[in-house]
């Protein structure tokens, strides 16, 4: 599934592009689900800040193990070039455990894309080990 | 001895080619859309995953109803496959539909609660259909087993088509496809987050998902009754049936629960109690 952190929604408008019939993502076997309850994967864009880090771990915590976290563009991976803004926390491995880190201004899909099937592979390596 | 062995044919097959036709379907949907979509074995994949996933249920009513789902609907299929009696298929099945939604309900999400509703709305929609149909075999062929359809030499679809068009009413809310998909949708599509599947998660949406190939082979296998005489037509007329069903989902939008009790009760019903006065009178 997909949170967006409060980001520009550049990366989301990306990450909706993978679903289109262009770079079609459901090719993999992967859907896009709205319920945190029913996903494997999450997909993070935009900076986490302290109001929405509570939302960020609260939706980490209902999907269950196994599961894989993949943080999108530069504000996911690090706070972008918000960094340094007071009400930014950073990068989203300060709050939830983070596999796979996509770059980009925005991402683009065949980027996210790529990110997605290496989160896949992480997420095959902890079924193995569960 | 006959019948158990078509009985336990159809309980191991039943879910495996439910599999496939939810696979299938997912392909010819990408194809419609202009995409490639998902390898046919996706279903089975999905279900394996689901399986290995961590056991996380808000209380233990969840667990039960999910179980109690599968296992009604595994037995109105072995039921249908035993040639039985189409009024205890039609019995056992909606005891499985109802234990869905109470398992919903066991929940304080709204999402869950609101998809139970709806879903009690569909189960209103679609059960005096199938009710309707099952009088029309009756008037058709005397009785409501299935034996008896096998007597008939001519297929059922040329005496009660109107019964059929019905049918398929009941057909695309089960498969939960547009227009009929608001209690919960099948693969990616949202509504209410996922409805009365909401705070299902892991082994027991697996469990879900396998009860939901059962039944769809359940109401296919009524389908398939409508031309028993020749299989190569019963195909076709299968295949023509799920390709106008995929067709429907692909191009219509999702309607309210109102829309959809006038749709299927007025048309619906009144396609099928005009084809029962046809068959009364002939």
């Amino acid at each position: 599934m997909h949170f967006d952190c409060g980001s520009c929604n550049g990366c989301d408008i990306e990450v909706l592009a993978c679903l289109t019939p262009l770079y079609d993502v459901e090719r993999f076997g992967i859907i896009n689900v709205g319920n945190p309850k029913h996903a494997d994967v999450l997909l993070v864009t935009g900076t986490v800040n302290h109001r929405n880090k509570k939302v960020l771990k609260n939706i980490y915590d209902q999907m269950p193990e196994p599961k894989a976290v993949i943080a999108i563009g530069a504000c996911g991976n690090t706070g972008g070039i918000f960094r340094e803004a007071y009400n930014v926390v950073g990068g989203v491995d300060k709050v939830i455990p983070v596999d796979v880190y996509v770059p980009g201004c925005p991402a683009k899909p065949e980027a996210i894309i790529d990110g997605v099937v290496a989160g896949l592979a992480k997420f095959a390596q902890k079924v193995e080990e569960a | 001895m006959e019948t158990l062995i078509s009985v336990i044919i159809g309980l191991v097959a039943a879910p495996l080619l439910g599999g496939l036709i939810a696979g299938l379907d997912r392909r010819l949907t990408a194809w419609f859309q202009s995409r490639q979509g998902p390898p046919i074995m996706q279903a089975f994949y999905d279900v394996g995953k689901l399986f290995g996933k961590e056991k996380m249920v808000v209380n233990q009513w969840q667990i039960l109803c999910a179980w109690v789902y599968l296992i009604a609907a595994a037995v109105s299929v072995a039921l249908f496959f035993a040639q039985g009696d189409l009024l205890l298929v039609f019995f056992v099945q909606a005891i499985g539909a109802v234990f869905l939604v109470m398992g919903a309900m066991s929940v304080k999400s709204p999402f869950s609660q609101v998809g139970a509703q709806r879903e009690l709305i569909q189960i209103l929609a679609y059960e005096p259909i199938l009710i309707l149909v099952f009088v029309g075999f009756y008037m058709v062929t005397g009785s409501f087993s299935i034996h008896a359809v096998w007597a008939q030499d001519t297929p059922l679809l040329a005496k009660m088509p109107l019964l059929y068009l019905a049918l398929g009413y009941a057909l695309t809310i089960k498969l939960r496809k547009s227009p009929f998909d608001f209690s919960t949708s099948h693969h990616g599509h949202q509504e209410l987050v996922k409805g009365v599947l909401t705070e299902y998660s892991g082994p027991y949406l697996g469990l879900i998902e396998i009860a939901h190939w059962y039944e769809t082979i359940l109401v296919l296998s009524l389908c398939a009754l409508f031309w028993h005489t020749n299989v190569a037509w019963m195909a076709l007329l299968l295949v023509a049936t799920y390709m106008l069903e995929i067709l429907v989902d692909n191009t219509m939008a999702r309607m309210t629960w109102r829309w959809m009790l006038k749709r299927v009760w007025l048309l619906g019903m009144g396609m099928s109690v005009v084809n029962l006065i046809w068959l009364y009178a002939g």
